[in-house]
Parts: C-alpha cells; structure tokens; sequence
C-alpha cells in the first residue's frame, strides 16, 4: 500500500504541475531532493550514534532494565505478545518517553532500534507482527507533556500565555491514542479472523 | 531558566552517574552503541531520499493546497475549519512543511484564535504518520505491512476530530 503511496504523490504530483504549469519547480525539486535527504541524514547521523550510544550505557549499567521492569505492567498491557523480561520493553518505554518530553529527535534511535528488537521477537520476518502496528499507533499520535516547538512557535507569534495549550494538547493526544489502540485491536481481530476463512 | 532545556541534561546526568556507580567501561560502552547508530542511519538513508522525493514533488506541485479549496463547500456544511485543512493533509507526510503552515496560520489568525488554539493543539499531538511509518518498517525490511497504514491514518483523523472538540470545549 506505500507503494501505491508513493507512486500517487510521484504520478499526480507531476501531472498536476505539467497542468498548472508548476513543473519547473518539481523540475528543480527533484534533483534537490537528493541533496536535502542528503542533509538530513548528515543532521540525523550524530543524533542517533549519540543517543544509541547514551542508551548502551544505560543498557550496560542495568538503569534500562530497572526502567523496563517498573514500566513493564503498563507496557504489557497494551504489548501483550512481548514476553515480560524481553529488551523491547525498556526500548518502548523509552520511546514513549522521549516523546512525552517532546524530544522528537531522540525519540527516532529508540524507535529504530524498538522495531528491531521486535523483529527478533516476529516469526515471519517479511511481514508486519501485531506489536508492530501497535508501536507505531502509539507513536503516531505521540503523547507529549511539553510540546516544545510549539511552544516556541506561539511565542515567536506573540502568544502572550504560550502555553495554554498544553492541557488540550495532552487531553487530545491522550484520547487519540485510547481510541487508536481500540481501532488497532479491531483491525487485528478483523484481519485474523479473515486469515481464518482463507 | 526554560524547564524543558534541563531535561536533556538531566537525563544524560542520571545514565552516566548510575553507570560510574556500576562500574561500567563507560567510553568503550557508548562508542559501541553509537557504531549501530552509523548502520541504522545509513540503512534508512534510501527510504529518506525516496520518501522526500515523493512528498517534495507533490508539495510543489500545489495539489495538496488546490485540494483542499476542493473540499472547502462540502466542509462548510459540516461545520468543520477549512482554515486547518491544509495543515491537517500535511502533518501525516511531512512534518516541516506542516510547522510552516502551522507558523502561518498563527500568523494570519493570531495565537489566541480559535483557529491558532486549533493549529497549535493539532501540530502537538499528531506525528508525521507516513514517514515514520516507511523508515520504521524499512529499517528492518519489512515488506508486508498490513493494516498498519490503514490504522496510522485512521489514527491521525482520530487525533484531528479530537482535537477539534477538546479545543472548543477548553479554550473557546
């Protein structure tokens, strides 16, 4: 289905502008794409060795195993499938964590390496296993405490309060996610129940 | 003193203190680390290129803008924010440009609007939906990805109705 994705955002999109007449600008926009994956993998490049680095650390030392062990009840009631002693736990835990901070950037590290830890646990490593999904529900709607860019971004603006909108910013994220892990399980079922009959 | 510039720090403080009290070989424990870092960036550097090729050509090409003016009549009669819209199609594909639109919006309709509270309450609880979901699944070459696009999306159109309704309920 990304696939689809992508070749719709390729396909209309120069279509689009051959009609409107805005393809000199695709024009040079495909060959800056090149450059600025480029720049944004140079910026994302010491972010990740650091924290990956920070977090072996913690790793080594046991702090992320305490964390899993305080953070495993919760986790394994929305990760059922993940056995309570398994590395994933601390690694989800911190993710959502780094969220909730609204650390964006070091919350990418955990998630990439959460994905991976859960590939070991998947038995068919070609498709998508349920924690997965679930995973990636939960960081879509990115529970935050203190969403800092917008924060700054009202204050650039002249928000005399900026921060007025944290209760509603964590009501609407906290809600979202409830709701997008019933409609996850839904779609599980759903999906199950169809492998069943075929 | 800004509280969320402490935070940062203080985490790394707590890791490094605990592991000086445990005795880890800290240097060679955090380079180890940091080597998987170099792997996993350049693992995920073709989806990056892939994705940003995509998404800046359909960006350019004014679709998504075109789109929405679209859409506006129908919207209207459901009584929903057309002023958002822009910003709401962008957030789950790119999360720049959406800061833009959103920094606009905050622009042209103030930050205590009901349309700033909007785009402010919007751009704070939602995530790049798309792009995180190839570099995720990429990274580990996942091929098939089942229902996880389906409920991503379904998920980002949860998190905008809430955020409609919680913002007329607690700050209008």
């Amino acid at each position: 289905m990304v696939n689809y994705i992508w070749a719709f955002f390729v396909i209309v999109g120069i279509l689009y502008s051959l009609l409107n007449g805005k393809i000199d600008l695709v024009n040079s926009e495909i060959i800056n794409s090149a450059s600025s994956s480029i720049e944004m993998i140079l910026s994302m490049l010491p972010i990740m060795c650091l924290w990956l680095g920070i977090m072996n650390i913690a790793k080594e030392s046991g702090l992320l195993n305490i964390f899993s062990k305080k953070m495993s009840p919760l986790i394994s009631l929305i990760f059922k499938e993940i056995p309570k002693d398994h590395e994933a736990i601390g690694l989800i835990s911190s993710n959502i964590l780094m969220n909730m901070l609204g650390l964006g950037n070091a919350a990418t590290p955990f998630g990439l390496k959460t994905m991976k830890s859960l590939q070991e646990l998947n038995s068919n490593k070609d498709s998508a296993s349920r924690s997965m999904i679930t995973f990636l529900v939960i960081n879509t709607c990115c529970i935050t405490i203190i969403p800092t860019t917008v924060i700054s971004f009202r204050l650039l603006n002249g928000a005399n309060n900026p921060t007025d909108i944290v209760l509603a910013s964590i009501l609407t994220s906290v809600i979202a996610t409830i709701l997008s892990l019933i409609i996850d399980r839904l779609f599980f079922y759903l999906e199950r129940r169809k492998d069943e009959y075929i | 003193m800004n509280i969320s510039n402490i935070i940062l720090p203080i985490i790394i403080l707590i890791i490094i203190s605990y592991a000086i009290y445990k005795k880890v070989d800290l240097l060679n424990t955090f380079i180890e680390g940091a080597k998987e870092g170099i792997e996993m960036t350049i693992q995920i550097f073709p989806t990056i290129l892939a994705m940003l090729l995509a998404i800046n050509i359909l960006l350019k090409s004014n679709f998504i803008l075109d789109f929405t003016s679209i859409l506006k009549p129908i919207l209207d009669v459901l009584h929903f924010p057309c002023e958002i819209l822009p910003l709401a199609m962008l957030k789950p594909i790119s999360g720049s440009s959406s800061l833009i639109v959103m920094n606009e919006l905050l622009k042209t309709y103030g930050t205590n609007s009901y349309i700033g509270y909007l785009a402010s309450v919007i751009q704070g609880s939602t995530d790049t939906t798309i792009y995180i979901l190839s570099i995720y699944f990429s990274s580990i070459g996942i091929k098939k990805i089942k229902y996880a696009l389906k409920v991503g999306l379904i998920a980002d159109l949860i998190a905008l109705i809430s955020a409609i309704v919680i913002v007329n309920l607690l700050l209008i």
